[in-house]
């Protein structure tokens, strides 16, 4: 069933690795949303998961090293009819391309974000990210790591995300259905993805002792102040599922209105603005 | 008496309205049949400082602001202290209280008046606009409906109040109506456009198609977002102000990919920011426009004061080698014209284009004919079939044909690492070498097209001169009255215009200073020459002389003038 969205390409990382589980997720919310191929644009950074555009046979655009949201939005505001999914690391998002995540998610533009977040730079063989742990020992910490790590999904709340997610890899099953939800919501979402990176830091067996599904313990999603609670659990307990979900008008809804989407070119009549050169 | 021909100053701190003084008064005089040419200074603060507004208004088009002036309209002490030493003889000045024995002093008690009528302080400017046209005997009507125009969107009370403060003023100009040695008749009904290079940028833009545009604030590009914002609801555009230039041109690539005439504009400080995503619309060969208003650097350097430093820069920035246009308009028609041409170059060649443009040109008000929009074509260029997947199919000119997301049983996949004929990212060394090599061989078509295009180098003036000015972008302006300046001394000069930059047009150029045959005197408002340095690598050519400027100030007429005469006589 997946094969729809195959390109037959191999993909090229580690045996073992997290990515096989996110890209097979994701073909499997896009076969339960039934959505055609063309009508899917997924964009990628710089990293590990970059390479995933070569696997998907959907529009792709693999990007920069931090840029997937802000190029994400120009496309998703120039066609709203696309369905635009973007596809980042902990290094992309996190690191460099942190400076566009509160912003994506404060407008709501209807966007899905996935976040393979492996804990560690995987391509450039091993240095740190903005959600290694303290202490651990990375190819540029040694000594161990002193910076305390970042809290992704207590980050999306404040930002004001109105979808915030956190899925497994060892779980493909949950993943796919988190996925297919954040697809299905209509604003910014979400997804970071809990994910061994089974060269440089295999958090396996740590995370399959400790996650534990939200859903199963009666979270609400719409309430705020349990999702930012929850958000705080860290430790020998590890929340997955959906955090926080509410319903608010998109940005491209609010800038465009009535008007007709950037992709239809044709001329603006400037001779109307004259008057206001006289 | 001759000709019409006299220059004006508005002076005044940061947030007296010198510059809605200025561009009221010029309005009034083009709605009547003039020419106008405005520039102005203005540090970097909101509120005190010394801001000023210089227009020459002349009975033919003007392309330069001109001193000493004649008229100084002071709306504190310091403009009339400041601009003393430049006031010609027959000068007058408008003030509230000033005596300076060089020059006829209009005393306009403005403070009192704007009592009597209970306005607000920051109105005696429209006292002083008054005062301006009735010592030039100006028609009063024409500056009344110019008044009620301008402040159109303000309520009825307001634009009245305005109205009568001026009438107010024109009574107190009056006393000294043809004190100047000339009066100002009212010649015509003009509906010739008062715009800056910035406006008439962003017009070329819609002009164009182009319905999505993202930028950050930064001087002097940042009139170009408030115009488009403005206007967004009429013109039925997108308008965003992203979290940063990194933001603005990755969105932009964006809504390019997606089908839209996407552009963005900033200064050098902005650009540099944006020069890895520049790199990544060349790599996916993502057509985008780049407005490049340049400010003096390096860094933070001078905002609000004008330069010719970036040309290097854009013409390098970012890593690797791949095709782009860089076009350089040197008044507000060329700033139309090549600015919606910039989106079909970009287009036909799937590169990035930068129009490179400077405070001065982007700031300074020109006057000219409308623009004419009918005359703007679209050309979008090669377009895939349906169902095609190839988006970087090898071809004989190295364009591939462009699909858009959303083609239906199409995927359009673009890659910024080397890929193959499908976007898949490849490293194979056949592969990445016709990709190489199919880039370039969209550099040579480019350099082609630039080579035929009359408009890539452009000259004006004697065809035997004694004397050839070579330059691009806004010296244009200065350059063009210098000719007139030169000629009054029985100099014949040409000028030659650069008007692309990438690809460089060599032989064009080539032939046209060979046809010329005259010492050469190149201008340039930055410090190293950088036109200069294209001119020696391309052609193996250096100027007879250089004259530069590089104190964030635009030239004057009579500095080139005076340079070429010296170029010309030895």
């Amino acid at each position: 069933m997946s094969e729809t969205y195959s390109t037959g390409r191999r993909p090229v990382w580690c045996p073992g690795c997290g990515n096989y589980a996110i890209l097979a997720a994701f073909k499997k919310a896009l076969t339960r949303l039934g959505l055609e191929p063309w009508k899917v644009v997924v964009i990628s950074g710089i990293g590990c998961h970059g390479r995933v555009t070569d696997y998907l046979r959907t529009n792709g655009f693999h990007t920069i090293h931090g840029r997937v949201l802000p190029l994400a939005t120009g496309i998703k505001l120039a066609n709203p009819e696309l369905v635009v999914v973007g596809f980042s690391g902990d290094g992309d998002a996190y690191a460099i391309g942190l400076g566009h995540l509160p912003h994506a998610a404060r407008r709501n533009v209807d966007v899905t974000l996935i976040v393979h977040n492996n804990m560690v730079f995987g391509l450039t063989t091993g240095q740190a990210t903005p959600t290694t742990p303290l202490g651990v020992k990375t190819r540029s910490t040694p000594r161990g790591n002193v910076e305390p790590p970042l809290n992704p999904i207590l980050l999306a709340l404040a930002s004001g995300a109105t979808f915030v997610a956190r899925g497994f890899t060892g779980d493909i099953e949950h993943l796919a259905w988190l996925f297919e939800q954040a697809i299905r919501h209509k604003g910014f979402a979400i997804v970071d993805v809990l994910q061994p990176c089974v060269t440089f830091y295999n958090t396996y067996q740590y995370f399959r002792e400790r996650v534990y599904k939200l859903e199963d313990e009666g979270h609400d999603p719409g309430d705020y102040e349990a999702a930012l609670k929850k958000a705080l659990e860290w430790g020998d307990r590890i929340p997955i599922g959906v955090f926080y979900r509410v319903s608010k008008p998109t940005y491209e809804q609010l800038l465009l209105r009535q008007k007709e989407p950037p992709v239809k070119v044709e001329p603006v009549d400037v001779t109307m603005f004259y008057e206001l050169f006289r | 008496m001759g000709p019409v021909d006299f220059t004006f100053l508005v002076g005044g701190p940061a947030g007296a309205g010198v510059m809605l003084t200025g561009r009221v008064a010029s309005k009034a005089l083009v709605r009547g049949g003039y020419w106008v040419f405005a520039t102005n200074e203005y540090p970097s603060l909101v509120r005190g400082g010394h801001n000023w507004f210089l227009a020459r208004v002349c009975e033919r088009r003007v392309y330069a602001q001109r001193l000493p002036i004649d008229v100084l309209i002071a709306l504190d002490e310091m403009t009339v202290e400041r601009h003393a030493p430049n006031l010609s003889e027959r000068a007058a000045v408008i003030a509230e209280r000033a005596s300076i024995r060089t020059a006829l002093t209009v005393s306009v008690p403005m403070s009192q008046i704007v009592k009597e009528e209970g306005a607000p302080l920051v109105a005696r400017n429209m006292v002083a606009l008054g005062a301006f046209f009735g010592l030039l005997g100006y028609d009063l009507n024409l500056v009344e409906e110019t008044v009620r125009s301008e402040f159109k969107r303000r309520s009825r009370q307001v634009v009245d109040l305005n109205v009568r403060l001026v009438k107010r003023g024109y009574s107190y100009g009056r006393e000294y109506e043809g004190a100047l040695g000339f009066r100002l008749p009212h010649t015509s009904n003009s509906k010739r456009l008062f715009l800056t290079g910035n406006d008439a940028t962003a017009l070329g833009a819609l002009a164009a198609g182009m319905r999505f545009y993202a930028a950050y604030p930064m001087t002097p590009a940042s009139p170009i977002l408030h115009f488009l914002a403005a206007i967004e609801e009429d013109a039925g555009i997108v308008v965003v102000q992203p979290e940063s230039e990194i933001a603005a041109i990755n969105m932009v690539i964006g809504a390019a990919y997606a089908g839209a005439r996407a552009m963005t504009a900033t200064s050098g400080g902005g650009f540099s920011l944006m020069v890895e995503a520049f790199g990544q619309a060349g790599m996916t060969e993502t057509p985008i426009v780049v407005v490049e208003v340049q400010r003096p650097g390096p860094s933070t350097g001078l905002p609000t004061y004008t330069s010719q430093g970036d040309l290097r820069f854009v013409l390098h920035a970012s890593q690797g080698e791949f095709p782009r246009f860089v076009i350089a308009p040197g008044d507000v028609d060329e700033a139309f014209y090549l600015t919606a041409e910039a989106f079909n170059l970009a287009e036909r060649y799937q590169v990035p284009v930068v129009v490179l443009t400077d405070k001065y040109l982007a700031e300074s008000y020109h006057t000219t004919q409308p623009f004419d929009a009918t005359s703007v074509r679209i050309e979008r260029g090669k377009l895939a079939e349906e169902g095609s997947v190839k988006r970087y199919a090898i071809t004989e000119d190295g364009i591939s044909p462009r699909a858009f997301p959303g083609t239906p049983r199409a995927v359009v996949r673009a890659n910024t690492s080397e890929h193959d004929e499908e976007g898949f990212g490849c490293s194979d060394p056949a592969v990445v070498r016709a990709m190489v090599e199919k880039r370039q061989r969209k550099f040579e078509r480019m350099r082609e097209e630039v080579e035929a295009r009359s408009d890539s180098v452009k000259t004006y003036g004697y065809e035997e001169p004694d004397v050839t000015i070579l330059l691009w972008g806004s010296v244009k302006g200065p350059a063009l009255e210098a000719l007139r300046e030169l000629e009054e001394r029985g100099i014949r000069a040409a000028v030659v215009q650069v008007v692309f930059l990438a690809p460089f047009p060599t032989n064009r150029l080539r032939a046209e200073l060979e046809g010329l045959g005259a010492p050469c005197l190149l201008v340039e408002n930055n410090a190293t020459a950088q036109l200069g340095s294209l001119m020696r690598e391309h052609l193996l050519f250096s100027p007879d002389e250089v004259l530069l400027k590089y104190d964030g100030r635009p030239f004057y007429p009579h500095e080139i003038a005076r340079k070429a005469e010296e170029v010309a006589r030895k």
